[in-house]
């Protein structure tokens, strides 16, 4: 299925088609109205339910084996009890009262939260200011090309230079805040600074991406508004409180719900840094299932607790978007 | 655009977009800098933007070009560290998901946006409500499967998941083969090309932009993967980088971690994000217009 395509390819139409031009962006193209009436007829009477399934297959196939049949499968662990070696057991909600009872989850829940308000507060505010210093100086290609680095550099390595650069003793930014009379810090070391250091080492790997995503948003504000703003005497910060934030609001909010559900779930930063140390100061609540599920293989217990944070990213994500319809772009 | 005049308020945000990239690529630097730094120069180097005696032999002891014995002198816990083989492995895990799953997906996008077959749209519908379910909770069961299907340390078992499909990817495909001209595809019909032949043959070749995209997208979330390939994939012969980066911090004493050699393997986990940048960075850049989210 995946070598031939079926059927006897006519070359003519292929070069017809190539003939007609690739418009880079086909969506230009739609202009042209349905006025053929043969095509329209054709349009309207044709059925692909004899084709769709070979365009659908390997999707439904990998949909059903690894989306699917792993949703109900991690249901029904959260009701057994489970390690991995024995057959799974069913335990009621014993899972869910025992979790309930356990101040270490209720801790990640909370070391969680305190690092997603961090990380999602300082990396929002950055980047909107990041990206209006863009929108109002350069259309440079590559000054957002360097501010991408390091959302395309794996978070292993974004973990691994910061933990170098923040270390007690040879780190640089140590040596920098000794050289001006102050004393080490142990950043990952030390518990009231570690999840701060893990939150804001997050913040300087997504920033830039998340700027470009309000760049973008920026560039499709009308130009004639800040025209008649400037000639109505306004100043930089005024125009970028009046005209940019306003009708950026929508795209502001999407960003947001994106990138807090994202930052739910922030594990690799950890892993390497960290190590949900010390003494459960960066134990954020991923770290926490990864714990239970492969180090101490409680299959069932972790799967109970993935399936609060199931249930916690769905009310969040619900309350984002009605906040998102309620916050429409004054643009209309 | 107009060019307005350098005010000391431009030349203030300048400089304050200027910091911005400083900050954002110096960790880079001083990346670069320690691992072309030797071991033993580490603490009187510190401080130092540029190492007094610069050496190759971090990149030679993670590349494990050196023996054993040279690389334990040079600052190495002697421990077997081969990572060419780590980065080819990272190249055939992303290559095969993003390779194999565009091509799938582009299939099922093509049919969700242009076929008519019943149910459509109550099939897509199910297909992204499943980007609602975080990662975490189908990686257990996945992992239990993917061991019992006695697939562990293979690559077919790490790619598995996400190999056939990601909804995201069928979502953003289908939106692009929406936009695809009505016209071309009439004539085709006329023309009596069957559906395959249209989708192969004329519509394919169109959006090769969109499928580069997504295709490099896949390819730098792959890039990036650490937990599903730490849990099914650490043996030797399927470690990928960011495994093997993990591993290597692992394996070098808590007290006195091997620095050179780390940020010589990181340096060398960085630059083929560096060639994507080089060669496709424009495309990069601009797929970020928020095809992805909206």
């Amino acid at each position: 299925m995946l070598t031939q395509p079926q059927g006897t390819p006519g070359t003519n139409v292929a070069t017809a088609a190539s003939g007609r031009g690739r418009p880079d962006l086909p969506g230009g193209g739609r202009s042209g109205p349905r006025s053929q009436p043969a095509g329209a007829a054709a349009r309207r009477k044709r059925d692909d339910r004899r084709v769709a399934p070979l365009f659908l297959l390997p999707v439904l196939i990998g949909f059903a084996l690894f989306y699917v049949y792993p949703t109900i499968r991690g249901v029904w662990f959260s009701v057994t009890d489970y390690s991995l070696l024995n057959t799974p057991s069913f335990v009621g909600a014993d899972n869910y009262t025992k979790l309930v009872h356990d101040p270490q989850f209720w801790d990640s829940l909370k070391v969680t939260a305190y690092y997603v308000l961090i990380n999602i507060g300082s990396q929002t505010v950055l980047a909107l200011g990041l990206a209006a210093l863009m929108h109002r100086l350069t259309r440079s290609v590559w000054v957002r090309a360097m501010l991408l680095v390091p959302w395309l550099v794996p978070n292993v390595t974004v973990g691994l230079l910061w933990l170098f650069l923040l270390d007690a003793n040879l780190g640089f930014v140590n040596h920098l805040l000794t050289a001006v009379g102050l004393d080490n810090i142990g950043f990952f070391t030390s518990p009231s600074w570690a999840m701060p250091s893990v939150a804001l080492v997050n913040t300087w790997a997504y920033t830039g991406y998340t700027a470009l995503l309000f760049y973008a948003g920026m560039l499709q504000t009308p130009q004639h508004l800040y025209d008649s703003a400037a000639l109505d005497g306004a100043g930089e910060l005024r125009m970028f409180r009046n005209v940019t934030l306003p009708l950026l609001r929508p795209i502001i909010a999407l960003v947001l719900v994106v990138s807090m559900i994202g930052s739910f779930q922030i594990f690799d930063t950890v892993a390497v840094t960290s190590k949900g140390g010390p003494v459960g100061a960066t134990r954020v609540i991923y770290y926490y299932i990864y714990q239970q599920a492969f180090t101490y293989f409680h299959m069932g217990y972790a799967s109970a607790a993935a399936m609060v944070l199931v249930v916690i990213l769905g009310i969040l994500t619900f309350v984002q978007m009605r906040l998102l319809r309620a916050s429409r772009s004054d643009l209309g | 655009m107009n060019r307005p005049t350098m005010t000391p308020g431009r030349l203030l945000a300048w400089c304050a977009l200027g910091f911005s990239i400083i900050i954002t690529i110096f960790p880079f630097l001083w990346m670069v800098r320690t691992a072309l730094t030797p071991a033993n120069d580490l603490f009187a180097d510190n401080g130092r933007l540029f190492p007094q005696h610069p050496t190759l032999i971090n990149f030679e002891r993670v590349l494990g070009l050196v023996s054993a014995e040279e690389a334990r002198a040079a600052g190495g816990s002697g421990a077997q560290i081969d990572f060419l083989r780590y980065t080819l492995n990272s190249v055939i895990y992303c290559g095969l998901i993003a390779g194999v799953q565009t091509f799938f997906c582009a299939m099922a996008g093509y049919a969700f946006a242009r076929l008519r077959f019943p149910g459509r749209d109550l099939l897509f519908g199910i297909l992204v409500g499943a980007l609602m379910v975080p990662p975490i909770f189908t990686l257990l069961p996945n992992f239990t499967l993917v061991k019992n299907l006695d697939l562990m340390n293979t690559f077919l078992g790490m790619a598995a998941p996400s190999l056939l499909m990601t909804p995201f990817a069928v979502f953003f495909l289908r939106q692009f083969f929406l936009s695809v001209p009505a016209e071309v595809e009439e004539a085709a019909v006329l023309d009596g090309v069957g559906q395959w032949g249209l989708f192969w043959r004329v519509v394919m070749p169109m959006t090769r932009g969109p499928l580069i995209t997504i295709g490099l997208t896949t390819t730098v979330w792959a890039w990036k993967d650490f937990l599903w390939p730490l849990l099914v994939g650490r043996e030797e012969k399927t470690r990928v980088l960011t495994v093997a980066l993990g591993v290597f911090l692992q394996q070098s004493p808590n007290t006195q971690p091997d620095w050179t050699g780390l940020m010589a393997a990181s340096t060398l986990s960085v630059v083929p994000v560096l060639i994507l940048l080089i060669f496709l960075g424009k495309r990069l850049v601009q797929s970020l217009n928020f095809t992805g989210i909206k």
